[in-house]
């Protein structure tokens, strides 16, 4: 006596139930996804003509009608790498502190809340920070440096809760089993937390650079020029950037053709979406060589 | 308790009690492990054994919320005054209840207490390697890839790796927290070998859920429920009968709840 199998009224109605939700959850990431892709299609239809080696090696003429944006190209390139320098081993000391030294107190409560609290804070009021610290108190005037600190410590959250989550995702059955072979805490971390956690830290590093390379608010107080005939030649000198110059071209000065600033525009994304390909590849390389 | 004051006590443990937070795992331990022996302590889940070890080595120190009370000796000296406790651990082996094989190559997996101690020479390495995975019986099963990965070995050459890394320790005393548990039988008997041969070298601290186990390998064997020592005494004489305490008796027969 083998019984049949019937679908009940109650397994019919999970069934397309079931069905139902997961085209809601797929429509909802679509949803996310559409946007991305209009943004890039429009910057890459209207703003490619303009990218050719005139456009990205040459200043700007013309009161920035004409010419190209190299100056801002290489001031917003300067600018990210000052803030790594300093963003990149700040960040990712704190995270190691926060996950793998700090005890489970309020202290360490009251840090990880003002990182949270620190994302938080509007970019201009970065700014007005950076002015007064960077720009006025160390008197390093209006610069690449000051505008690198300000974004530095505006985006160190992000560097922070990458890697430490990264970190966290380590198993723990590793720390014990190499602290009961006498292993330091530091030894634990060098030797078999942080070669796992690579992945991690690299998506706090590329966070970073896109961040940086488009904040506009944070330098243009602090470092970030209108306009400058000639390049920076020391971090304490001001600079051109990108993401103000996009902002100058729109909105600012006259007579700018129309595709000028979306070339602009889609240098901008083009120097992030590089950094996000090289990542994709430097971290597939590495889960290459090492998983558990 | 059956004592002998002639051996050499490697462990000497007087009135020893362990809480997490308000949760205490060991109440009143009072203990000795002799040298060259080994000793199995068996008991129900929750009747703090593991905790045990982890007070043995001085986990307490990585874990806020473990709390040591009591004395603990360990080659005389108290555990809680060791300046250095990564030299005490250096000197304790350890083998987990799942098997732990670290993220790197298996010749880095065992050569990795010999690095801690600062060897440096690659061929005291190697020599250090192929000893400890030999006496583990894993040598013959790896010899030809030990530049792969230790943790994609399977469970049951992982936990030979695991002891491999533990002996690299050239422990005084190795401490194995139910090995067997994710390990076939066959595997599980060759281990068993290679601790009758161990005993001979150092100190075993058998922790096990199989009382079987216990019977095949214990020289003396304790009985652990509810964080307190029920009974102590040669193996023999328990698997015997010759118990003291009921409770015991029910639980080496299985009538145990």
């Amino acid at each position: 006596m083998t019984a049949r199998f019937a679908a009940t009224a109650l397994n019919l109605s999970n069934y397309r139930a079931e069905k139902r939700y997961r085209l809601m959850l797929f429509s909802m990431t679509a949803m996310l996804v559409l946007p991305v892709l209009i943004i890039l299609s429009i910057l890459v239809i209207r703003g490619a003509p303009m990218i050719s080696f005139e456009f990205l090696f040459e200043f700007p003429r013309a009161g920035m009608t004409e010419g190209g944006i190299y100056p801002a190209l290489l001031g917003t390139i300067f600018i990210v790498l000052v803030d790594l320098v300093f963003a990149m081993p700040i960040g990712v000391a704190a995270a190691i502190y926060l996950s793998e030294y700090a005890p489970d107190n309020w202290l360490t409560r009251a840090i990880n809340l003002a990182i949270i609290n620190l994302a938080g804070v509007p970019s201009i009021v970065h700014a007005l920070f950076g002015v007064g610290a960077f720009v006025i108190f160390f008197q390093f005037g209006t610069s690449i440096l000051a505008a690198a600190l300000t974004v530095a410590i505006m985006t160190l959250p992000l560097v922070i809760v990458a890697t430490r989550e990264s970190l966290q995702a380590v198993p723990h059955a590793f720390r014990e089993a190499c602290w009961s072979m006498g292993a330091t805490r530091w030894q634990t971390i060098f030797t078999v937390i942080l070669p796992n956690a690579i992945s991690g830290i690299l998506t706090g590093l590329i966070l970073e650079v896109s961040r940086t390379a488009g904040e506009t608010a944070p330098i243009m107080f602090t470092g970030a020029a209108f306009f400058l005939p000639f390049l920076p030649e020391s971090v304490f000198d001001q600079t051109m950037a990108l993401s103000l110059h996009l902002f100058v071209v729109s909105t600012q000065v006259p007579n700018v053709p129309e595709a000028l600033p979306f070339g602009v525009a889609l240098v901008l994304i083009g120097i992030v979406l590089i950094m996000n390909a090289l990542s994709i590849v430097f971290r597939s390389y590495l889960r290459g060589k090492k998983k558990w | 308790m059956v004592t002998e004051p002639s051996r050499t006590k490697v462990l000497e443990v007087r009135d020893l009690s362990i809480a997490y937070g308000a949760k205490t795992a060991i109440s009143g331990l009072h203990l000795d492990v002799f040298e060259n022996e080994i000793f199995g302590i068996i008991g129900p889940a929750n009747s703090g054994k593991t905790s045990f070890l982890r007070a043995i080595n001085r986990m307490d120190a990585f874990d806020s919320a473990m709390k040591v009370r009591g004395s603990l000796r360990f080659m005389s000296t108290e555990v809680a005054s060791w300046r250095n406790d990564y030299a005490l651990r250096r000197q304790i082996g350890v083998v987990f209840p799942l098997p732990v094989g670290l993220p790197m190559s298996i010749y880095d997996n065992v050569a990795f207490a010999a690095r801690l101690r600062g060897v440096r020479k690659k061929q005291q390495l190697d020599e250090a390697v192929e000893r400890c995975l030999t006496r583990a019986a894993l040598w013959d099963e790896v010899k030809d890839r030990l530049d792969s990965l230790g943790s994609q070995l399977s469970g049951g050459q992982q936990q030979r790796l695991t002891i491999a890394r533990a002996l690299s320790q050239e422990p005084t005393l190795l401490m194995l927290d139910e090995f067997s548990i994710a390990v076939d039988p066959v595997t599980t008997m060759r281990i068993e070998d290679v601790l009758k041969e161990l005993k001979q070298e150092m100190t075993i601290i058998l922790v096990t859920n199989l009382v079987q186990q216990a019977e095949r390998l214990a020289d003396r064997t304790a009985f652990f429920l509810n964080g307190e020592l029920v009974e102590i005494g040669e193996t023999e004489h328990l698997f015997n009968g010759q118990t003291k305490d009921q409770r015991t008796t029910d639980y080496l027969e299985g009538r145990f709840g």
